[in-house]
């Protein structure tokens, strides 16, 4: 298995990438670490005629809090925001589930706004996006956009990029006073998931839950905000009763969904038996 | 790594191998582990399912581990490239070598470059207990010898207390 020929070019700024993708008239692809591409490459699931390269393109290399947002660049390798003390104060859900993208060798390559733009099902960093509402910034030759995580992941591989849009970052909420836990089930460990899920809660002072921020992914064509289960967790305490409670929530919640794929049932089911352990987490 | 600003079919790169500086041209598809196999004729790094799965060509680039078959020989331009074939002393064994092959860490052996290839890319201080060892290692798959001994010779040579 090896790619089709494809041009190659690799532009110095944001600007020439955006020129070239556009002057590409839909046979171009962004590659950045290419650790989503380059397996589709080899298999010909994607044949593009010429790849832009943004390796050099410092626009996309930021990494930074900037005020209440912690903004990371879409050329970001995995490994870097993994192990940054920037995203671990600022939203530490960011490296729980980073640490199941792909394994050690996939994340010393491939990057954050890679995983998001490829919207694989079963992808943690989209979960991520949509448990926390960031917003995903997108640049063209008519500007610049701004797309909530909710708006953004269509379906399977399908985002609401258009083909002449870059994916520059994710802006996510500065998380501080919250609590985190990611959670997934694999066939193998640290392989492709099989379902997971993000959590994100806020707590009062006297412990019940102010804001619970729950998500799933692997259980349809596109991350889950786990809506109900989330209002079942408001002003609770998380106890072993409360957590079976939001769990059979967060079940609910996947039923809307049709199109879950292989093993719908199951998939639902460990949803909610993840969501209660991540929950146990969150409250010690 | 220079700027390529218009699309190209055929890109001259720059980059060391195993500390040797290299100058060559390359045809945009070609993937780093052809380049090192057969344009270089490094065959200690082995292609297995060509898509980032089983971890057998793993080498280093700048020093960290990665998986040469679903990397451009483009991408590494200016990059400092290490192979299986550069971590071996040219009189035997390194020691990690030669723990796998005490505990029989390998049977057919096909999957030992790449592990190899990742133990050598990280700091063994990150890894301080056996379960630590088994989450780095689930990146290589090994057909063979059903993990345990080469957990085995990992734990030797980086004195990780049994679990």
């Amino acid at each position: 298995m090896k790619p089709a020929t494809f041009r190659y070019a690799r532009p110095e700024t944001l600007e020439e990438a955006v020129a070239l993708l556009a002057a590409s008239e839909g046979e171009g692809r962004l590659i950045a670490g290419g650790q989503s591409l380059l397996p589709m490459l080899n298999m010909r699931l994607a044949r593009p005629a010429v790849l832009i390269d943004v390796a050099l393109v410092a626009e996309l290399q930021v990494l930074a809090r900037e005020r209440d947002e912690l903004v990371i660049g879409a050329g970001v390798r995995q490994r870097t925001a993994e192990t940054s003390a920037v995203v671990l104060e600022g939203c530490p859900l960011v490296p729980l589930a980073l640490r199941y993208v792909g394994h050690l060798q996939i994340r010393n390559r491939g990057t954050i706004g890679g995983s998001l733009a490829h919207a694989d099902p079963t992808a943690e960093l989209p979960g991520v996006a949509v448990a926390l509402d960031a917003a995903l910034v997108a640049v063209s030759p008519r500007g610049r956009r701004i797309i909530a995580a909710r708006d953004f992941f269509l379906g399977p591989h399908t985002t609401a990029l258009n083909e002449d849009e870059v994916l520059t970052e994710m802006r996510l909420p500065v998380l501080s006073t919250t609590r985190c836990a990611f959670l997934e089930v694999a066939r193998r460990s640290f392989g492709v998931a099989i379902a997971g899920v993000a959590a994100a809660v806020r707590f009062e002072e006297d412990g019940r839950v102010a804001q619970a921020r729950l998500a799933a992914i692997g259980v349809g064509a596109a991350p889950l905000r786990l809506s109900s289960a989330e209002e079942a967790a408001r002003d609770g305490d998380l106890g072993p009763a409360e957590r079976a409670r939001i769990a059979a929530a967060a079940v609910e919640d996947t039923e809307r969904l049709n199109g879950a794929g292989r093993d719908a049932a199951y998939r639902r089911r460990v949803v909610g038996a993840l969501l209660s352990r991540a929950l146990a987490e969150v409250a010690t | 790594m220079r700027p390529v600003d218009r699309p190209v079919d055929t890109l001259e790169i720059e980059f060391t191998i195993n500390r040797e500086p290299i100058r060559r041209a390359v045809p945009a598809r070609l993937l780093l582990a052809d380049l090192l196999r057969d344009e270089l004729g490094l065959t200690g790094t082995h292609v297995g399912c060509e898509h980032g799965v089983c971890g057998a060509c793993t080498v280093l680039l700048d020093g960290v581990p990665v998986r040469s078959c679903i990397t451009l020989a483009v991408q590494i331009d200016g990059s400092d490239v290490t192979t299986i074939e550069g971590i071996t002393p040219i009189d035997g064994l390194n020691p990690m070598q030669r723990a796998f092959k005490d505990h029989h860490g390998l049977q057919c052996g096909f999957c030992t470059p790449g592990f190899l290839m990742t133990l050598a890319g990280v700091d063994p201080a990150d890894y301080p207990d056996e379960q630590s060892v088994r989450e780095l290692l689930a990146g290589n798959l090994c057909r063979c010898t059903g993990y345990e001994n080469i957990v085995a010779a990992v734990r030797e040579v980086w004195h990780v207390p049994a679990s």
